[in-house]
């Protein structure tokens, strides 16, 4: 019987990106806590925002404000969480349509279980004890009423 | 978690987006054996029943002929340059002019890559006789970390006709 050996193997790469206009834009208005999407040619508000038009290819540079709280148009209960993600706990992936946008941000919702999960209830962000400039600033989504309660992971 | 860099108008213009893979490697019984041989310095591979060619490091069959290869058979742990490249741009862990190689071991059938040191890398050429350089004993642990690098061993070129079919 020949003994067979098991390693822990980790790849890491690291990619720098230089960010552009519109999702430096997004970026930067994330680190003061609020949240901005573009206005494509069909007027409607993507979030977040595209550089180019969907339809038109057009390049997009009207910036506009959104609510940091909207509508979870669907969602997929994860039980599992892996490392990295945004919660140690139980939570749900969700496509959250803020107020002012017309497209959904995806997103993880603290729900507590998937019992307290439905399409078109309400969702506030909570955002990072320290924001930096990242889609990391939104520690995750909230039930409203719950704005205060539990702790995102750093 | 994801860094970002402001340019002087203070936006943000830069992020950084670490990717991490962490995963368990099982190299399976063939890979195992190898693994351990080279912790004892000692450089081992596996001979097709079929073909005879032999392999190192060790797969446990041979590709060619699709039959599982039980026989080991220990290399000495000399070899011939069959390929190289020198890379004039420093890698983490190594400084730059390096040289890596297609080393075929005398008595294996397949080349494996190593590093060439101890020599000036523009003398490094097809046919050079190099031969491994070993962790110290207490050091080695089951991984090609075990071997340091191949350094000449000084012997006259080998026949063209020994490797190439291997260039």
């Amino acid at each position: 019987m020949t003994e067979v050996l098991v390693a822990d193997h980790a790849i890491e790469y690291t990619y720098t990106r230089s960010t552009g206009p519109i999702i430096g834009a997004f970026m930067t208005a994330l680190r003061d806590g609020r949240i901005v999407g573009v206005r494509a040619s069909d007027g409607r508000v993507l979030v977040p925002p595209a550089e180019y038009d969907p339809v038109t290819s057009e390049d997009l540079t009207e910036i506009v404000d959104v609510a940091d709280e909207g509508v979870v148009t669907t969602w997929a209960w994860n039980d599992a969480p892996l490392a990295g993600q945004p919660l140690d706990r139980p939570f749900a992936w969700a496509l959250v349509k803020l107020d002012g946008a017309d497209t959904g941000l995806l997103a993880a919702v603290d729900a507590g279980s998937a019992g307290a999960m439905s399409t078109g209830m309400r969702v506030k962000a909570r955002w990072a004890d320290e924001r930096v400039g990242s889609i990391r600033d939104i520690a995750c989504f909230v039930l409203p009423e719950a704005g205060s309660a539990g702790k995102a992971v750093s | 978690m994801t860094e970002a860099t402001t340019e002087a108008s203070g936006d943000v213009s830069i992020v950084e987006t670490p990717i991490n893979l962490n995963f368990s490697y099982t190299p399976g019984v063939a890979s195992s054996r190898f693994l351990r041989s080279i912790e004892q310095g000692r450089l081992m591979g596996q001979r097709c029943p079929k073909c005879g060619k032999v392999y190192m490091p060790p797969r446990g069959a041979c590709s060619m002929c699709g039959v599982a290869t039980d026989e080991e058979v220990t290399l000495s742990g000399k070899g011939t340059v069959c390929t190289f490249c020198v890379t004039r741009i420093p890698s983490p862990g190594l400084e730059a002019p390096y040289v890596s190689a297609w080393i075929r071991l005398d008595g294996a059938d397949i080349t494996s890559m190593f590093l060439v040191q101890e020599c000036d890398p523009d003398d490094v050429r097809l046919g050079m006789r190099v031969e491994a350089v070993w962790v110290d004993d207490a050091d080695r642990e089951p991984n090609l970390g075990a071997v340091k690098y191949f350094r000449p061993t000084g012997e006259p070129d080998a026949d063209y006709d020994t490797y190439k079919d291997y260039t």
